[in-house]
């Protein structure tokens, strides 16, 4: 919970958080190393100094600190771990489910762990979001389309391998399914994160929610444009919001095209921890107001009403939770952590 | 500044033919962006560049542009040398610099290396958004000068000169997309060629607004993931200027005494 300067709470869903293990021990090769290392260019790149974390830390973080990160020293009422397998690149996977379940073990009222599929496993992976949903009873996943397998160099959402797995997701209930639509890096020979192909799976199913996540960016204008004839598609704002500490000019502007063409109701927050922590993220959001010329340009408010939209309510409503029954019921159990 | 020698003199146009290769996402100077990391001539003339981006993983389609660019600005070097381009660090980096070092084309080499790629599409895309970001530029400022929408519209290319704004970007953009665009024409039309109308202006503004805000997404990110994997100080508002700017003319001798002293 964000308690604001002048005493109102805040109910805090991070949308996108992880577990990784990022360490030299777990790469199984030099694209695993290069892989945290961009991760971690990310975080030095947009974090404030006082926020930088050391190499090592950032490779592999204890259960403690993500703890101590999103809900003691951080604002997060509930978090989503995603899991992201990368198996191709780490021994024991990067974050997958089973990790991401135990860690959140001690407290699992706070936390959704949500699962990952290939679809070009093909059968395997059918089995797969049965297995996830019997025995985590996941109610989504995080779709990573440039993940390597094999010779593949990446899928899309589009792939008649992956309409098999969402209409068994459709038919399970893991009704949100969180795309990673990013930064353009490899696969080679096309664009694995052009948000093209969001717009026909959001069409041909309805029945699911599509979290796009960092919001398509650098295409925000294709991102907008699918998003405003697609009332199941939200944008997370992992990536995009960080820029508010280095160029707060500049996620004014972000910020305004989402409000303009999403409104309110379908923007989500996510720190992407631990590339970024919630805290600082959240603080500065909160007081935060879009300079007048931008606000006047595009006819939009970001109002401390729609603020807290965007910090929890939308998730909320995706993920069903009751906030006041959960803020009732995370207060009768304060969360304590031994390492500190 | 007497006495350059034969050298210095070559290092110089070294810089400023690398300089003249834009990263096409970024519409930005591939050594304004730090991405060359070292140019060297030798004794004999023959020239060395290495070259890297901000990450291993950094889109193959798009280092193929900036090579095949780098290899023709080496190419007109006035002195015609033997050169050696290489790419550092990067996923694709061991077969690209083989094909480089064999003297490949570049359509052999995509061809080889990512036959689905549409280099040359690629290619027209960004010079589209190019224009577009340059276009706004100039808009902007027509509009910060209090000049009212329909007679910025009005604006031949002539009459740009007076505006603070990089106008020549702008107009090279538009005289590369319209080689028989005269100065007495208007400044301002879309890519594909038509006239703007006023009460359209805040529509189409939008639109460059969406180009401007992906690109500086990808330029900041760049930016920073640059400097932080190669520990350097990126040069911005606060960023100390590397051998380039002097070569460049871009930072002063003072600043030149300055660092030689230190």
């Amino acid at each position: 919970m964000f308690k604001t300067p002048d005493g109102k709470e805040i109910f805090v869903v991070d949308g996108h958080t992880h577990f990784w293990d990022g360490s030299p021990e777990n790469q199984r090769n030099i694209h695993g190393k290069q892989f945290i290392e961009c991760f971690y260019g990310y975080h030095t790149a947009l974090s404030p100094k006082e926020q930088l974390w050391a190499k090592e830390k950032f490779e592999r973080y204890t259960a403690d600190d993500l703890y101590h990160d999103l809900f003691i020293d951080g604002p997060d009422d509930v978090a989503i771990v995603q899991s992201t397998y990368l198996k191709d690149f780490y021994k024991k996977g990067f974050n997958t489910i089973e990790r991401n379940f135990e860690v959140a073990q001690r407290c699992p009222e706070r936390f959704i762990v949500n699962g990952a599929f290939d679809p070009r496993d093909g059968e395997k992976a059918i089995e797969y979001i049965h297995f996830m949903k019997e025995t985590y009873d996941i109610k989504g996943v995080k779709m990573y389309t440039a993940e390597w397998n094999g010779a593949s160099r990446g899928w899309k959402l589009t792939d008649p391998a992956a309409y098999r797995c969402f209409e068994l997701c459709e038919k399970l209930g893991i009704r949100n399914i969180h795309v990673h639509k990013g930064p353009t890096i490899t696969p080679l020979t096309r664009d694995a994160f052009d948000v093209a192909d969001v717009d026909d799976a959001a069409t041909d199913f309805q029945g699911l929610n599509w979290i796009v996540e960092h919001c398509g960016l650098p295409r925000l204008d294709d991102f907008c444009w699918i998003a405003v004839q697609e009332s199941n598609v939200y944008g997370g704002l992992a990536v995009a919001l960080p820029f508010i500490h280095s160029r707060p000019r500049y996620f004014a502007e972000v910020i305004s095209e989402l409000l303009f063409w999403l409104g309110p109701d379908r923007i989500l927050f996510g720190s992407d921890y631990a590339i970024w922590t919630p805290r600082w993220l959240v603080e500065r959001f909160w007081s935060f107001e879009l300079p007048e010329d931008i606000a006047k340009e595009r006819g939009v408010q970001l109002t401390p009403e729609i603020k807290e939209k965007i910090l929890g309510l939308n998730a909320a409503r995706l993920y069903d939770i009751d906030v006041a029954a959960k803020r009732a019921s995370l207060a009768r159990a304060p969360l304590s952590i031994a390492a500190e | 500044m007497a006495g350059i020698t034969p050298g210095e003199s070559r290092q110089r146009e070294l810089w400023r033919r690398l300089d003249t290769v834009m990263d096409p996402e970024l519409d930005e100077s591939v050594v304004a962006m730090g991405f060359v990391e070292s140019a060297t001539v030798a004794t004999d003339g023959r020239v060395a560049v290495a070259f890297r981006l901000p990450t291993y993983w950094c889109s193959p389609n798009f280092a193929f542009l900036m090579l095949e660019d780098l290899r023709d600005a080496l190419t007109g070097l006035s002195w015609a040398p033997q050169f050696q381009l290489t790419l550092r660090d990067h996923l694709m980096g061991e077969e690209i610099n083989a094909a480089l070092a064999a003297g490949q084309s570049f359509d052999e080499i995509v061809g080889r290396l990512a036959p689905d790629a549409d280099i040359r599409g690629l290619r027209e895309t960004f010079s589209m958004k190019a224009f577009k970001r340059r276009q706004e530029a100039v808009l902007l400022a027509a509009r910060a000068s209090g000049i009212a929408d329909a007679a910025i519209l009005r604006l031949t290319c002539a009459e740009l000169g007076t505006l603070e704004a990089p106008v020549a970007r702008y107009l090279a953009a538009l005289a590369a997309r319209f080689p028989d665009h005269h100065a007495g024409a208007s400044a301002f039309v879309t890519w594909e060629g038509a006239a703007l109308r006023a009460d359209d202006l805040p529509r189409y503004m939008a639109a460059l607004r969406s180009v401007r805000i992906n690109m500086e997404f990808s330029g900041a990110l760049c930016r920073g993931l640059r400097e932080s994997r190669y520990h350097e100080v990126v040069r911005g508002e606060d960023g100390e200027p590397t051998l380039a700017d002097f070569v460049l003319g871009r930072a002063g001798v003072s600043e030149m005494q300055e660092q030689g002293r230190r």
